[in-house]
């Protein structure tokens, strides 16, 4: 059951990033462009997901268990410390760099796009690389 | 407002997996998760991925277009597509774990590393546009 309702959920996830025009990275690239002809459209889909998750979220919070009985796993760090702030930084020089982050990434290698395919294949990589750089410290910083 | 709309279909899909599953809708988080596997921990992250590689086709029948361009070249690909890997790992999460997710718990962390992400692909997206 905890598979379906995944599926389901990466399945209308993946939906919504293509009706939101993330998975075309020009106009990723047209939104982070604010030194040009800025495309602000993408800021609603934030706006969008927040509306919804905001609510979601505080609902989630006063629950002690999911609809399914599973815990509810909500982040509980509240410290700011090195690893957010350059990592973040890493992270958006290569968003700016190809106009793909994560979820977008893999929405279009599903559809096929080869181009989609090398940007996960390097991103599978540098999370790999990451795993095995944490092996090597005393504990897993949580994912 | 296309954009608008597809965002409340990603808040409605974050709030179906924090609310059935339990579980925070960060794409990173729950792909990295799979490079440190703990039982019981696998199946839904395979899953949730799997809807996201059949997510073209849904969107297809249903008659959502997309036509992306993509400027990037191989060598830019492979170099982004590292650095996203690397960096969402350190910040424990990416446009959809902070930007979406965390952002709607009003969390700290999650609105330094948005502004952070943001910034960084502004600057990039300056220098690559407009200097280089």
């Amino acid at each position: 059951m905890n598979a379906v309702t995944a599926f389901l959920a990466g399945l209308i996830f993946g939906v919504g990033l293509i009706l939101s025009g993330m998975t075309d990275p020009g106009k990723v690239i047209g939104f982070l462009d604010i030194g040009g002809s800025w495309d602000p459209s993408l800021a609603f889909v934030m706006a969008g997901a927040i509306l919804v998750g905001f609510f979601a979220f505080a609902f989630a919070r006063r629950r002690a268990q999911s609809f399914l009985g599973a815990a509810l796993e909500l982040p509980q760090r509240r410290d700011i410390d090195r690893r957010l702030v350059a990592g973040s930084v890493v992270f958006g020089i290569g968003w700016g760099l190809a106009g793909y982050c994560p979820g977008p990434a893999l929405v279009s290698f599903g559809s096929g796009q080869p181009k989609a395919a090398v940007f996960v294949a390097a991103m599978l990589a540098g999370m790999l690389i990451y795993a095995a750089a944490e092996r090597r410290r005393p504990y897993f910083a949580n994912l | 407002m296309m954009s608008f709309a597809g965002g409340v279909l990603i808040g409605l899909a974050a709030a179906m997996l924090i609310l059935v599953n339990g579980r925070v809708a960060g794409i990173s988080g729950i792909v990295g998760g799979l490079f440190v596997p703990r039982r019981g921990d696998v199946t839904w992250r395979l899953a949730f991925i799997a809807g996201l590689l059949g997510a073209p086709l849904l969107a297809l029948l249903i008659g959502v277009r997309s036509a992306p361009r993509i400027d990037a070249g191989l060598g830019l690909l492979l170099a982004a597509g590292l650095l996203v890997g690397v960096g969402t790992s350190y910040a424990s999460g990416c446009t959809s774990g902070h930007g979406v997710c965390g952002l709607s718990r009003l969390s700290p962390r999650s609105l330094v590393a948005t502004l952070a992400f943001m910034a960084a692909g502004m600057l990039t997206v300056f220098l690559l546009r407009h200097i280089v």
